[in-house]
């Protein structure tokens, strides 16, 4: 049974692979079609840096990405104190409304916030005041229900008597939470920033309704290759950050198993 | 000293920018386009697109259940992996939803086309093409391929936090490995399967991309009609009174499913 | 040594309109080793809470060297605190915890090492400065405890159950240890704990309390010799209460029968409880007893064996070293100084009954005992 499962999850996992495989082949590929593979070239990568455009594009991406994961990490700890606190029919209220965005599809979303922003631009009389902020906006929103779902577990497993602890030693409320709180916090808050950050880098559906001619983010941008032929060099680009991600990852992976595998000897040592 | 208060610039947030939103998609859906007074007709416009939300719907409940059958037994071998193995798998889980789902739909389009990959090869070994792609059964497969780590995640961490005590008492108590899993694991993973449902038939029924790439005209879906009424045809109130429909519809369905668990909906399975 | 240092005045406490604290009064002196001494939910930590800071009462005042603290925030106090279960910081070592509070007070390095290296010495921790507080085990953890709050040298220490989580040798040794260091360091410790034994060991007074109520406050002899209600004398120690009628002083009659006793000042023919120890009745012949009944069970204790002596179906526990077999008839008796009467109260007729009395009674009453408090 177990060995059935084993290969039905390898079978599983290179259908989640293959599309990823296909795009880095393509991107080492001499032709332009995508499904016919010419010989292998490293010209993709060439033109890539070369091209302004998309550069300036995944620039967008990444600082639309940074600025919305920052405010929205700051934002969203700083209420899952708050809602730490809260008790009864007002925690199931902020909860109720943190649960609005996480529940109600990304087209809703994006639709409603556009409806918002144009409904804004009429009483403003500004023909349009989608951009950089509408779509910053956008992203602090669509991220900040992820922030407040990975702190408040922490929050929640946290001995509450740390807190009071720090009082009691002295500290004020302020200092209880930056000397003691914080660090106990601090793995939901990561992760927590974390998922904000790919969120947003990976958003499409919500940028795409609130996004102005101004200021585009590449998900953005690719969609309006359906219009015009994916130039390759796309590919090559998402091959590179595929890389870059995968070894973030590894070394994420690698570092949290160190630490637990320190743990748990220290466990062991400790019996 | 109240604590509570510190949640105040979010709840502020978000009042600003999810409830106003919603209740701006309900003007919107309420007012005539050009006039801008109060009318129905857009509401009542959607029975126009009702065999469009039906087909949305019965594509994104097949994709869905599809998760599950092929999900359960992968976050199950996940689960009772070592747990370096697990984080490791884990992550491989996660890594694909890192790229942009544009490029992955498109990656299909390359494989399933006449004459793409597949059919390519097909060709070359002797075979004649297949028509994989423009088909209900090329959107559903988009919709497995894009969702299915949504599925898997919170049913790995469900299965993962089921205290292995309790499946020897169940064998204890005389239960064999089947009756084991009907009796104990199954029931126990009901909040990962709910929760796995709910966030794969979400992004499913509601997706406009998908349909465009792999489908044909003549699959599409409720998603593509809205972004049409805001990108192609501008009517955006009729836009958002078709969006008004789904969110009802989509809020019905969790709420429904929501019942099967007595689970605080706060602790969902959204975290790394 | 009696400086009065802390004094609460009709403390109310509520909880969403219910009533945790219900006027109590207390004042401790200084150097005074005080035990808050209850079951659970009585309201001794919820009374620590308030005179740590923590809690502000509903009405009543907190009062430290005649100065009202009640909006005074816990880190303007200076009294420290050892919790239930430690609150050690899991991200500082040992050192660094024990040195939180004279960093917070921003004292130079050089003191707060000379003041932490002193502390480690005193709880014998010396050369655990830099272990991981994660990796200690629970008496160590308690002694790290003990010491990040001594080394503020407050004037009030507060310990909450601070031994509940430590197994019976390893709590026996931090009773003596947690008395010598009081004794040391001079200064006034506040302890909460649902233990009797425990509270009678190390106690200077003790303040008994049940349902938010301070139900007596004296010393450990005075608290067991002299109780002033049924559920005093029932959770301090063992005790037979029997319904008796106080004739006038130092005539109290139970029983049917008349019996000396040195109580006094009690109406004339007034209803009273009459308390009698267990280990204080002497066993004797039946044609010799003052009562006479059957034995209808016997447990060894080990020091002593649980007789259980059925008088006119009212069952008595007989602590004693003879050995009576079960079924066999004997008698008791009963000298004046083994009876002490009570004034009727709210927990008359509740306690002091033996008739349920099985073995496992004891190791019930503590698991409940040893729930945490709400």
């Amino acid at each position: 049974m177990k060995k059935v499962n084993r290969i039905f999850t390898v079978i599983v996992f290179i259908f989640l692979y293959i599309p990823m495989i296909v795009l880095a082949v393509a991107s080492f590929n001499k032709g332009m079609d995508i499904a016919v593979f010419q010989g292998f070239t490293l010209n993709q990568y060439r033109e890539l840096f070369r091209d302004d455009d998309l550069l300036r594009l995944l620039g967008n991406s990444l600082i639309i990405a940074v600025i919305s994961s920052l405010i929205a990490t700051v934002l969203g700890t700083v209420a899952s104190l708050g809602i730490h606190s809260m008790r009864g029919r007002l925690r199931s209220a902020v909860m109720a409304l943190t649960n609005i965005p996480m529940t109600n599809p990304d087209i809703v979303t994006g639709v409603s916030l556009a409806l918002l922003f144009a409904f804004t631009g009429v009483l403003l009389r500004i023909n349009s005041v989608l951009g950089f902020w509408t779509l910053l906006i956008a992203h602090i929103t669509f991220s900040l229900p992820y922030v407040i779902l990975n702190v408040m577990p922490k929050l929640a497993q946290m001995d509450p008597d740390l807190t009071e602890a720090a009082l009691d030693l002295g500290c004020t409320p302020v200092q209880a939470f930056f000397k003691v709180v914080l660090h106990e916090i601090m793995p939901g808050i990561l992760s927590g920033a974390l998922m904000a950050f790919t969120m947003s880098l990976d958003d499409f559906v919500i940028s795409y309704f609130v996004t102005g001619s101004g200021f585009v983010t590449l998900p953005v941008e690719i969609y309006s290759y359906t219009k015009k032929p994916i130039q390759p060099k796309v590919y090559a680009m998402f091959t590179l950050i595929f890389v870059a991600i995968l070894l973030l990852m590894v070394t994420m992976n690698l570092l949290q198993a160190r630490d637990s595998s320190k743990k748990l000897r220290r466990k062991e040592a400790h019996r | 000293m109240k604590r509570k208060w510190l949640s105040g610039p979010y709840v502020l947030w978000m009042v600003l920018f999810t409830l106003i939103p919603l209740g701006v998609v309900v003007y919107y859906a309420l007012t005539d386009s050009v006039t801008g007074a109060f009318t129905l007709s857009n509401l009542a416009n959607f029975a126009n697109y009702w065999p469009i939300f039906l087909r949305s719907i019965w594509l994104s409940i097949f994709a869905t259940l599809i998760c599950l059958l092929i999900g359960y037994p992968v976050a199950y071998f996940i689960a009772h992996c070592k747990p370096s193995a697990q984080r490791l798998l884990q992550m491989l889980i996660m890594l694909p939803m890192c790229i942009s789902f544009l490029l992955r739909t498109l990656a299909w389009v390359a494989l399933l086309e006449d004459t793409g990959i597949i059919n390519n090869f097909l060709t070359s070994i002797g075979l004649s093409p297949l028509p994989l792609i423009r088909n209900n059964g090329a959107v559903i497969l988009g919709m497995v391929y894009n969702y299915l780590p949504y599925m898997i995640l919170p049913l790995f961490t469900v299965i993962m936090k089921i205290d292995p005590r309790l499946i020897e008492a169940a064998e204890d108590l005389g239960c064999n490995s089947r009756q084991v899993f009907s009796k104990v694991v199954l029931p126990l993973s009901v909040p990962g399967i709910v929760s796995g449902i709910t966030m794969v038939f979400v992004p499913a029924v509601s997706t406009f991309y998908i349909s465009q790439k792999l489908g044909s005209p003549g699959t599409i879906l409720i998603g593509d009609v809205i972004e049409s009424q805001f990108k192609a045809a501008y009517n955006p109130n009729l836009g958002a009174a078709l969006s008004l429909v789904l969110m009802v519809l989509i809020f019905i369905c969790v709420w429904i499913m929501n019942r099967f668990t007595n689970e605080d909906d706060e602790e969902s399975m959204v975290t790394l | 040594m009696s400086q009065e240092l802390i004094r609460l005045t009709s403390l109310v406490m509520e909880f969403d309109g219910e009533r945790v604290l219900d006027s109590i009064n207390l004042y401790i002196n200084d150097k005074e080793f005080l035990t808050l001494l209850g079951p659970s939910g009585c309201g001794k930590t919820t009374t620590l809470r308030v005179i740590g800071g923590f809690l502000t009462p509903t009405s009543g005042d907190v009062l430290f060297d005649g100065k009202r603290m009640n909006d005074v925030p816990a880190y303007r106090r200076k009294i420290n605190t050892v919790f239930q279960r430690y609150a050690l910081f899991p991200h500082l070592d040992v050192y660094d915890n024990i040195a939180f509070g004279l960093r917070i007070a921003k004292l130079n390095e050089q003191e707060i090492d000379e003041r932490v290296t002193e502390m480690l010495e005193i709880v014998s921790l010396k050369g655990f400065e830099n272990r991981k507080v994660t990796s200690l085990s629970g008496g160590q953890q308690q002694r790290v405890a003990i010491a990040r709050a001594l080394v503020n040298r407050p004037k009030v220490l507060l310990l909450d159950e601070p031994l509940g989580a430590l197994d019976l040798r390893l709590r026996k040794d931090m009773q003596n240890e947690l008395k010598r260091i009081q004794q040391a360091m001079g200064i006034t410790f506040i302890y909460v704990t649902h233990d009797q034994e425990e509270a009678l060991t190390m106690s200077d007074t003790i303040v008994v309390m049940d349902k938010g109520k301070i139900q007596q406050i004296g010393r450990p002899e005075d608290i067991y010799n002299e109780p002033k209600n049924a559920f005093v004398a029932d959770f301090i120690g063992e005790s037979n209460i029997l319904d008796g009628i106080m004739l006038e002083d130092y005539k109290v009659k139970f029983f049917g029968r008349v019996f000396a006793c040195v109580d006094k000042g009690f109406e004339k023919n007034e209803p009273v409880d009459v308390v009698i120890r267990p280990e204080d009745i002497d066993i004797v012949s039946a044609e010799e007893g003052h009562l006479c009944g059957t034995v209808t069970s016997v447990t060894f204790k080990g020091v002593h064996y649980d007789t259980i002596v059925d008088f006119k179906g009212f069952k008595w526990l007989i602590q004693t070293t003879d050995f009576c077999p079960e079924g066999s008839y004997i008698g008791i008796r009963l000298n004046p100084e083994d009876i002490h009467i009570m004034h009727k109260s709210e927990y008359s007729g509740m306690f002091g009954d033996y008739s349920s009395y099985s073995a496992e009674y004891d190791e019930i009453a503590d698991a409940e005992g040893s729930e945490d408090e709400a």
